[in-house]
């Protein structure tokens, strides 16, 4: 198992870094470059020449990136094109402030989705099933900002109960950001149940044909104890690499939802330096989000592998 | 009178109708393929069938609730919400219309070829694929539209780009499956070449799986097509889009709700009914359709 993981981590390590390589490739083929951003667009000249070569620009490509790399992996994400800041120290708050979404989302979620699935899965075709599912059909191909458009409408203009828009600053303390991150927070639960949910129905719909769980009815083992004793851990195992696609999913898909609700974090933070040009505050950006992604799926591997006793113990049999 | 023996396959055209007829009777399938069928035949005569002009402004009457002339209202710039709304779906048929296959192509080709092939090619290139999965498709899409400028001719060969590549995994997973069947191992030992295997052996196996594979990523291109228009990086105005109407029609929710819901019912109903014309189509063709992420 130990060198199994050790693979996964150098598989997840190249893939990070292949990820920097798109990623500064892609930010070099934009037009205009962090100096033609700070100066103006039409900037010629000396004035030019001179930004580039304080910022380095005039070197390869190669010596850039590598330099670029270096110190990212030292957590110096470099400094912002036009306010002349600390990526890290930008980026730190917008950062908490996308988690305290994602966190909100998936203590939400996670339990809901589960309870759903289940639900949903045992009394498969039942009035039941077919609400939650279409339901949840409908809730995960809706784009995010129809539904978000959709909840600011009937709760905040038609029912008044939360606001809105998030006109809290990026720094503020947390609690500032009660009660507007509500909704922001629906919309994302409710996307991401839907996703786990179809998962979890359709995981304990084939645990619940397995042979052993066929030949624990037929012995007469009664109906909840098979569900609870059998079925809901086998069928939860797969669970945990969609929950884990699905964090990953959320880092993408909060960019358009905090860009509805104007939700100062990481996503919104990227449209935003995407439109000003502020190209090392994309890279890094980028970087951060590929880099959970990664992470997260590495996590779950290893905790599939921890709850199977079957990858568990491998190579005891072997022996 | 004599029984005829030989079996009559099926031609490509009698087996379209079995496959449609088989979706048409399962009554999600009939809905999902009645709301498509509605909404292409709407795209297609459109601009028959609208009262007005969809760039006709009335200054005197901005955001108006439904009236005898205006069923839906107007926008804040008095046109016709009922116009804009009919019209909206034009450009997004269009252009994921037009990647969507395009995706699939490229995508089920290089999948397919790399499945066969395997080894050290099928390695490097899969790992360049989990590098281009692992960020997020809005931050993909915006470098090259941001590097080349909006507009249809950007737009689609950016989707068909984007959304080939995890079709590339599909394709070679399903690949994988065939490859090791037995006639394939007997092409092999005819003599066939690689290109011969692939179009005779491996293409018609791995068909269906890309046909599934397609309408689900229509349903995603979608997506995000009108969320890159609501964001501002899509289609520009005064062209009328779903995603653009919400982008505009937001700030005045309170005094004109008609003005984002009518075209959040346009865009939702054509993407339920993609993936309920999906799902039917899996049960169809009898692929057991596993849980994707939107990637």
């Amino acid at each position: 198992m130990f060198s199994m993981l050790l693979r996964r981590m150098g598989l997840g390590a190249i893939t990070v870094w292949l990820v920097s390589i798109i990623i500064f490739a892609g930010v070099e083929m934009l037009p205009g470059d962090a100096c033609t951003a700070y100066l103006e667009r039409e900037a010629k000249g000396k004035l030019l020449e001179n930004c580039r070569r304080d910022l380095g620009l005039d070197r390869a490509a190669i010596t850039r990136y590598s330099e670029w790399a270096g110190n990212a992996l030292r957590g110096d994400l470099g400094v912002s094109a036009n306010g002349q800041k600390q990526i890290s120290e930008l980026v730190g708050y917008r950062l908490r402030n996308t988690l305290l979404l994602a966190a909100g989302a998936m203590l939400v979620g996670i339990p809901l989705a589960l309870f759903l699935g289940i639900v949903a899965a045992l009394w498969r075709d039942r009035p039941a099933d077919i609400i939650v599912s279409t339901t949840a059909i409908a809730a995960m191909t809706i784009p995010e900002f129809v539904s978000a458009t959709l909840m600011i409408l009937v709760f905040s203009v038609w029912l008044g109960w939360v606001p809105g828009i998030v006109l809290t600053s990026a720094n503020a303390p947390l609690a500032d950001f009660f009660p507007e991150v509500l909704l922001p927070i629906a919309v994302l639960t409710l996307v991401m149940t839907a996703h786990i949910l179809r998962t979890v129905r359709s995981s304990v719909i084939e645990t619940l044909a397995s042979d052993y769980a066929q030949m624990a009815l037929l012995k007469g083992v009664p109906y909840w104890q098979i569900v609870f004793r059998h079925i809901l851990p086998n069928a939860l195992l797969p669970t945990i690499n969609v929950v884990a696609l699905t964090i990953a999913w959320l880092l993408g898909g909060v960019v358009v939802i905090e860009t509805v609700f104007n939700y100062p974090g990481l996503g919104r933070m990227m449209i935003d330096s995407i439109s000003d040009r502020d190209l090392p505050v994309t890279q890094a950006i980028a970087l951060i989000i590929a880099t959970v992604y990664v992470a997260v799926n590495l996590l779950a591997d290893l905790l599939t592998m921890l709850a199977n006793p079957r990858l568990r113990t491998a190579h005891m049999r072997r022996k | 009178m004599s029984i005829s023996t030989t079996y009559q396959r099926p031609g490509p055209i009698q087996r379209f109708w079995a496959v449609l007829q088989d979706i048409a009777a399962r009554p999600s399938g009939a809905m999902g393929l009645g709301l498509v069928i509605l909404h292409l035949v709407l795209a297609l005569i459109g601009p028959w069938i609208v009262p007005f002009s969809y760039t006709e402004m009335n200054a005197a009457l901005m955001l108006s609730g439904p009236t005898p002339q205006h069923w839906l209202g107007t926008d804040h710039l008095g046109r016709d919400t009922l116009t804009r709304t009919l019209l909206g779906g034009r450009e997004a048929i269009l252009v994921t219309g037009i990647a969507t296959p395009l995706a699939v192509l490229w995508g089920g080709l290089v999948g397919v070829f790399v499945g066969l092939v395997a080894g050290r090619l099928d390695e490097v290139l899969m790992r360049i694929v989990d590098a281009f999965l692992s960020l997020p498709w809005i931050l993909k899409m915006l470098v090259l539209i941001v590097t080349f400028g909006t507009g249809t001719q950007v737009l689609i060969p950016t989707l068909a780009f984007f959304y080939g590549i995890p079709v590339i995994r599909i394709a070679r997973a399903a690949t994988h499956d065939v490859v090791a069947r037995d006639f394939v191992q007997a092409a092999r030992a005819r003599g066939h070449g690689r290109f011969a295997l692939i179009w005779r052996e491996l293409l018609p196996n791995v068909r269906d799986a890309l046909l599934v594979e397609g309408a689900m990523r229509w349903s995603w291109m979608l997506l995000a097509f009108s969320s890159l228009s609501f964001l501002g990086f899509g289609v520009s105005p005064p062209t009328p889009d779903w995603g653009l109407m919400i982008a505009d029609a937001r700030g005045f929710m309170s005094f004109a709700p008609l003005g984002v819901l009518a075209p959040m019912i346009g865009l939702s109903s054509l993407i339920i009914g993609i993936n309920l014309t999906a799902d039917a189509l899996a049960k169809a063709l009898g692929i057991d359709r596993a849980q994707k992420a939107p990637v």
